[in-house]
């Protein structure tokens, strides 16, 4: 019987590898074009486009009560605050026209903008703000814009000025306000038919299907051109792949690269990025790492080019400190070079360190991120090449956070670290040496009193240069080995352009249209 | 009167035997001579060389990283077939013990022990596993002893057999009579006679530690990174099944082998034994 089965067995598999081996390399690479604005040509008003999504929305659509990051992706289109982000990080008014901060820094005074109307045809007024500020400070399920929210001390309006007083200052205050999105009051179907004031309204919901958007044609701002986008869920990766490769999908983000590979040409590829900031985090409190020249021979020794070529086809952005590129204002480009492959040096500085004959250490990576497994892999390769033996431990998500993350209780560590919110304070607080979230023990006072400084400042330009010289020292200090910001792919027909990527996770529609 | 053999051929020649040691003894020349020399390097990189397809100069191609997919599939049989081996090891010495013990003296050490055994065996394996790798930590050696203990439960009740059923056989009496102590009869007289069922017991364990632990490495808690494990190389092979077909084919191919040759190997001497 035994036997028999392993007979079967092996016939299948030699019939499933000829079956393979026929249908190999039958694919066309996808057309990969950097530049955003890939097809010139005249804009063209109007249209309908279905954009493929991979989580399903059997969420509550109340902007306050959403749970999953893809609701989130999607609802940026119907939904904006007093303020909003922008595609190059910064918030420019939205439902406020302006707004201004006291020089103690704990009065906000928003003007209303004139003329804003709701989906339903109504004026937003002071009192829909009210309403919005109070019932998501009740309500939200976001932990950090309720804290936020409850350091508010006083929210009054007058006329079509709200007045928001805090008790104490928090420089990411107005990142928080963007969150609070405006809804009008005493209306009960947010859950299921929302209504706000973006550039899109909503029309219908099916889960598991699709959600249904059109043009909103009051909006108060630059209109849409698109007139009708549909969300269609894809859970399957498989299934989204075979919609993409029958046409039937016009926009589709989060693709791998071997996933962007196999496109037809009917499609450009877009690369964003990720927007995280992936290291290979070393703890600053173990030794050999807390000596700072260890670390710069680390630093020496990884060849971040050779990581982007291996793991992502040569896609992804380096990075040299905790900023990732798309915070435009705090990013300083020359940081990602300034320590150049240079494996002698590597190994002088090891010398130097007391560290000639090199040393072993562990990597622990959370086994179900490939991308980081996989960097990590390289690492090991290329750390060996300088004398360092690394050998990688893959642990469960879950042990990570327990033991890594809250425990601290790791060598060094490949993950990503994004930002909860559009400030530099949320890349870079982290490592303040008092800091709970301080993983990696960085202890650096110069660090420590920059931040501070940084915090306490009101002017827009100082604070940004502090925030600038805190960044600086990460990567002089070597805290960590910086490697990159992983790349975002986007697939988009060949006659829509427009696509804009954001710092943060969303996806907007309103600029997207077809060319001529 | 002449007498006629109605075996089928194939059976009689026991071609079982000698396919099966074929197929072994090559795989086992291919671990022995990769454990000292692989053509390329086993962790060499190379961008340039990534999903090379198969040629003269790579074989079986080349992986993600642009390493040579024969020379891994040969350190990563090496590494499969050494934690096979000391798991069997562990589960047929381990099982041997307890089976012979509570199969020759019985009584209530028997039945608490075969009990403790069921109980094991209910567990579906890689749970057990897991449970075990969640609070100790996963590794090469932990994945040995975790599932060498997991495997003694079903040597011991192979073994536990066989020694109730040879224990009321005469030729024990007629040892006991001689005088001969409770070791020499189950160890000298009882044990050589379980060995035709011990056997095959050993080559299906071997063929389940070598799957047992390609799934574990296939979970990521086995073997680690960058090491090489026939299992560990078919889940980095699955993602890229479409792309690189022959990264899975090859993988799978050397478990299939190292599988069968065992398989035939232990049906042969089976056979052999039952004439």
């Amino acid at each position: 019987m035994f036997k028999k089965r392993m007979l079967t067995l092996f016939l299948l598999l030699t019939l499933v590898a000829l079956a393979l081996c026929a249908c190999g390399d039958s694919t066309q690479p996808g057309n990969q074009d950097d530049s955003e604005d890939h097809s010139s040509g005249e804009i063209v008003y109007g249209g309908e486009i279905v954009v493929g999504i991979a989580q399903d929305l059997e969420d509550s659509l109340d902007p306050y009560q959403m749970v999953a990051a893809g609701t989130r992706e999607v609802l940026f289109n119907l939904f904006e605050g007093l303020v909003k982000p922008n595609s190059a990080g910064d918030y420019v008014p939205a439902v406020a026209s302006d707004y201004s901060i006291s020089d103690d820094r704990l009065t906000y005074t928003f003007t209303l903008r004139d003329g804003v109307l709701f989906h339903n045809g109504e004026t937003v007024t002071a009192d829909d703000v009210l309403y919005s500020f109070e019932t998501c400070a009740s309500t939200t399920i976001d932990l950090s814009l309720q804290a936020a929210l409850d350091g508010i001390q006083d929210i009054s309006a007058e006329g079509n000025t709200v007045t928001i007083t805090l008790t104490e200052p928090n420089n990411d205050f107005i990142s928080y306000v963007a969150g609070v999105y405006i809804i009008p009051q005493d209306y009960a179907d947010q859950a299921t038919n929302p209504v706000g004031t973006g550039p899109f309204h909503f029309v219908s919901r099916s889960i598991q299907e699709e959600l249904v958007m059109e043009k909103f044609e009051d909006y108060w701002g630059q209109a849409a051109y698109l007139d009708k986008v549909t969300f269609k869920i894809y859970e399957d990766a498989n299934a989204k792949m075979s919609a993409l490769g029958a046409g039937a999908i016009d926009i589709t983000s989060h693709l791998t690269v071997d996933q962007a590979d196999v496109l037809s040409s009917e499609y450009t590829v877009l690369e964003g990025t990720m927007n995280l900031v992936q290291a290979l985090y070393l703890n600053n409190a173990v030794a050999p790492f807390d000596n700072v020249l260890v670390r710069q021979a680390m630093c020496y020794a990884v060849n971040v080019q050779e990581i982007l070529d291996l793991t992502a086809n040569g896609h992804g952005t380096k990075v040299g400190t905790s900023i990732y590129p798309a915070f435009t204002k705090y990013f300083d480009a020359t940081l990602s070079d300034y320590y150049t492959y240079d494996p002698d040096k590597a190994r002088d500085l090891l010398e130097e360190a007391g560290y000639g004959d090199g040393f072993s250490m562990t990597i622990t990576v959370p086994s179900n991120y490939t991308p980081h497994v996989n960097t990590a892999e390289v690492l090991v390769e290329q750390l060996a090449a300088v004398g360092i033996d690394a050998s990688i431990s893959t642990i469960e998500w879950d042990t990570w956070l327990n033991d890594v993350y809250n425990g601290r209780n790791f060598e060094s560590t490949v993950i990503g670290f994004d930002a909860a919110t559009l400030t530099a304070g949320a890349l870079l607080d982290r490592w303040v040496s008092t800091n709970g979230k301080n993983m990696i023990n960085f202890n650096n006072a110069d660090y420590d009193s920059l931040i501070a400084q940084a915090e306490t400042t009101t002017d827009d330009d100082a604070q940004t240069e502090l925030y600038k010289q805190a960044a600086r020292i990460l990567t002089e200090q070597a805290a960590n080995v910086y490697i990159q910001d992983m790349a975002d792919l986007v697939a988009i027909k060949n006659n829509l352009t427009g696509y804009q990527f954001y710092p943060l996770y969303v996806m907007d529609m309103s600029t997207v249209h077809y060319v001529q | 009167m002449k007498k006629i053999n109605t075996e089928p051929l194939f059976k009689r020649q026991n071609y079982f035997l000698r396919i099966g040691a074929v197929i072994t003894v090559v795989m086992l020349l291919m671990i022995v001579v990769g454990y000292f020399w692989t053509p390329y390097s086993t962790t060499q990189m190379n961008a340039d060389l990534k999903f090379a397809g198969p040629s003269l100069a790579h074989p079986f191609g080349t992986d993600n990283f642009g390493r040579d997919i024969f020379s891994r599939v040969t350190e990563g049989a090496g590494t499969t077939f050494f934690i096979a081996v000391c798991v069997v090891l562990i589960g047929c010495i381990g099982g041997t013990i307890i089976g012979s013990l509570t199969g020759y003296f019985g009584g209530a050490a028997d039945t608490i022990l075969m009990h403790i055994c069921d109980a094991i065996t209910a567990f579906p394996s890689i749970l057990m596993a897991l449970v075990i790798i969640a609070a100790f930590g996963g590794g090469k050696y932990r994945i040995i002893l975790i599932l060498g203990i997991l495997f003694i439960p079903s040597f011991a009740r192979v073994v536990r057999g066989e020694f109730v059923r040879q224990k009321n056989l005469n030729y024990i009496y007629s040892a006991r009579l001689m005088g001969a102590g409770h070791f020499r009869i189950m160890f000298r007289h009882i044990l050589p006679n379980t060995i035709p069922v011990l056997l095959p017991a050993i080559s299906i364990g071997f063929n389940n530690a070598v799957l047992a632990e390609a799934s574990m490495s296939y979970l990521s808690i086995g073997v680690q990174p960058p090491d090489a494990s026939l299992g560990r190389m078919l889940s980095e092979a699955q993602v890229y099944l479409g792309k690189a077909p022959w990264y899975a084919i090859f993988t799978g191919l050397v478990i299939v082998l190292l599988i069968l040759g065992f398989s035939l190997l232990g049906e042969g001497l089976q056979q052999k034994n039952r004439r």
